[in-house]
Parts: C-alpha cells; structure tokens; sequence
C-alpha cells in the first residue's frame, strides 16, 4: 500500500499509541489496564506501521530476531523475578515475604514486584502480536 | 441507563445474527469489528474498564487486521 494521506495519518497517530500503551503498562497496577491490554496496544502500533508503510519497511526496523529475543526476553524477567520469591521466601511469586519494596497504595513504585512482571508481560504480548502479523504477510509475498 | 443498555444489547444481537447470514467475507469482518466495540461499551457500562480496554484493542484493532490479511491472501466471498 502506497497512499500519502494513510502515511501521514499514521505518521501522527503511532507516537501517540505508543505513549499510551506504554502508559497502560507502566500503570497496571493502579489503574485499569496491565501487561496484556498494554501491549496488545504497542503491538497495534505496529501494526499499523507495518499496513501504512510497506512490510520490507517494518521488518528491517523491527527483524525477527530481535522479536525473538525480546518475546522470550519478556517471559524469562516473570520468570526469574519469581524465582527470586523462590530463594528469599517460601514460595514462587512471593511479593512482600520476598523483600521487595511494597510503598503506599497509589504510588507509581509500589505493590512490590507486579509493576516489573507488568512490563515483562507486555514486552512479551507486543512482539507476539507483531510477529504474528509479520509471518502472515510474508506468507504473501512467496507467492 | 437501562434505555442505552437495551439499545446496545439489541445492536450488539442484530450484530452477531448479521455476521452470520453475510455471504461477503470482508463485509462480516467489519460487522464483527462492530460487535466488538458495542461489546466494549457494554463492559465499561458493566464496571468492567479492563476487559473493556482489551475487548477494544483486540476485538476490534488485531482481531479485524488479522482476518483482513487473510482475506486478501484468500478470497472474498463464500463459496
């Protein structure tokens, strides 16, 4: 697709989708939202970059093997902060036991160790969703 | 309150019943992609702004982009 006005649109708008998915995620654990709505977000971005402009495009700014590394780079960070759970308390996922820092109710640096696994759910969700879109259009191009 | 959730229930069922008696393919997807916003009004009307914001990204952003593409891979109309 080669249309200036879905350029231009989208050239405005992603900025705006990609603060705002960052903010869902950032904030998962004092408002609506978290990892997954957050990212599914970041991933539309994406996406959207990837229809406006060409796939060639999107996948030289965003290759496979970067995708690769971050989507199972997401899920490793839940993993081994809750290990941490493991080693400090009794159990996988221990929050305050485990020693992390708990605050106030409402602040952003609080509840422990849910904001990290927030961000680690998300990095992991957005670069599934891409990957996903980028696989099924170059499916297309093979033919 | 209860005059906007009857209008939206009563959309939301003309919605999924169209989605299936429409033989045009690309013409369901964005019938579908209605279904799914009506869906997340009717979460935020519910309490629920976290399944709201979900059903909105995913029901109509990813959901419809997705089948979009497989449509253009594919063919547009039922056989």
């Amino acid at each position: 697709m080669d249309d200036l006005i879905v350029k231009m649109i989208s050239r405005i708008v992603i900025p705006f989708m990609i603060v705002y998915g960052i903010f869902i995620v950032l904030f998962g654990h004092i408002s609506p939202g978290g990892g997954f709505s957050g990212g599914a977000i970041l991933g539309a971005a994406m996406v959207l970059y990837t229809l406006s402009f060409s796939a060639d495009v999107a996948m030289k700014k965003f290759p496979h093997s970067v995708s690769m590394k971050l989507e199972s780079g997401g899920i490793w960070l839940y993993i081994l902060v809750g290990l941490v759970g493991v080693f400090t308390a009794d159990s996988f996922l221990s929050n305050q036991q485990g020693g992390f820092y708990i605050g106030n109710a409402g602040d952003l640096i609080s509840a422990g160790m849910i904001p990290i696994l927030t961000v680690g759910i998300g990095i992991k969700v957005a670069s599934t969703m891409i990957t996903l879109f980028h696989t099924i259009i170059k499916e297309e191009d093979h033919e | 309150m209860l005059i906007l959730n009857i209008i939206l229930v009563v959309f939301l069922i003309v919605c999924a019943i169209a989605v299936q008696h429409t033989k045009d393919l690309l013409g369901a997807v964005i019938l579908f992609a209605s279904y799914s916003l009506i869906m997340a009004v009717l979460w935020l009307l519910l309490r629920a702004p976290d399944i709201a914001l979900t059903e909105a990204a995913i029901g109509a952003g990813v959901t419809t982009m997705l089948f979009i593409a497989v449509i253009s891979r594919t063919g547009r109309m039922e056989k």
